[in-house]
């Protein structure tokens, strides 16, 4: 069950940021955890503004973590995850690699954040 | 202006009982489901047994971490899901988090590559209400396992009046 999305494209409130905490040097060939905040609203499309109006469903839908272009970890996210969606998963690399974080969501919204891991 | 005369006996009248009657079940079923739902959502079950795909479910395995009674904030559930130990050989396809009473039964679904060390992976949540929450891996043998855990939660979400 989906709320019908409306003509008129919702904005979010503010420039959309993430939160990515990983070790500034990761241990070598040791899993370390990587954990990703990013800030949106999740609206589930079932919330009422103060006028009896639906809020628009706005979700992000996809997470997708790769190193150097492979993909490690993914996860679809429902209107059940909270808003301002935090995930934690966990890599291992066994030299210098490109971290690459996609939030993909409704109404085309895609979020990228890159890290270069230089482990020890 | 003409008088409009009664209904003649002969056509059928229905009586102001019987359509107020049949007001009355469809505005209660129409009560009962959210506004935006006109199809039913599955039941927890019947969405275990969708994924499931006929096979074998069982206990263990898979680790569901989650606070089993959420006082402060429905909003904002932490929750966990493990694989620690898939089997020699073995590795997770995918983890899969049903709900029971949610407006919808989909959680999370995360899946990990060749790369990724460990089968886990946190996230917040929200719950409408006092449930259970379902678990689920699937190993690359097939395999299929499941964790369950009963929520209780006393500051709900999801649904703002």
């Amino acid at each position: 069950m989906t709320a019908d999305q409306p003509t008129t494209r919702p904005t979010l409130p503010h420039p959309v940021r993430a939160l990515v905490a990983l070790p500034a040097v990761p241990p070598r060939d040791t899993p370390f955890e990587v954990r990703t905040t990013l800030g949106h609203p999740m609206e589930n499309g079932l919330r009422h503004d103060g006028h009896g109006n639906v809020v628009p469903r706005m979700l992000v839908t996809r997470f997708e973590a790769r190193l150097d272009g492979a993909l490690v970890f993914a996860a679809d996210l429902y209107p059940a995850i909270s808003a301002n969606p935090y995930l934690s998963f966990w890599l291992q690399v066994a030299g210098p690699a490109t971290l690459t974080l996609d939030w993909t969501g409704d109404w085309g919204f895609a979020h990228r954040e890159t890290r270069q891991l230089q482990p020890t | 202006m003409p008088i409009r005369p009664p209904a003649a006996p002969d056509q059928p009248n229905p009586s102001r009982r019987q359509w107020l009657g049949h007001g009355a079940g469809l505005c209660l079923a129409l009560s009962l489901c959210p506004a935006a739902a006109v199809s039913e959502v599955p039941s927890l079950q019947a969405m275990v047994n969708q994924w499931a795909g006929g096979r074998p479910v069982q206990a263990g395995r898979i680790t569901l971490q989650v606070p089993e009674l959420v006082e402060k904030n429905g909003n904002a559930v932490p929750l966990s899901v493990r694989v620690p130990e898939p089997g020699p050989g073995l590795h997770v396809q995918e983890i899969v988090v049903y709900n029971e009473r949610n407006p919808q039964r989909e959680v999370l679904r995360c899946s990990f590559g060749p790369l990724c060390p460990r089968a886990e992976a946190a996230t917040r949540i929200r719950l409408a209400t006092s449930q259970r929450l379902v678990a689920l891996a699937r190993l690359s043998d097939g395999s299929q396992w499941q964790h369950a855990v009963e929520v209780v939660v006393t500051l709900a979400a999801c649904v703002e009046s």
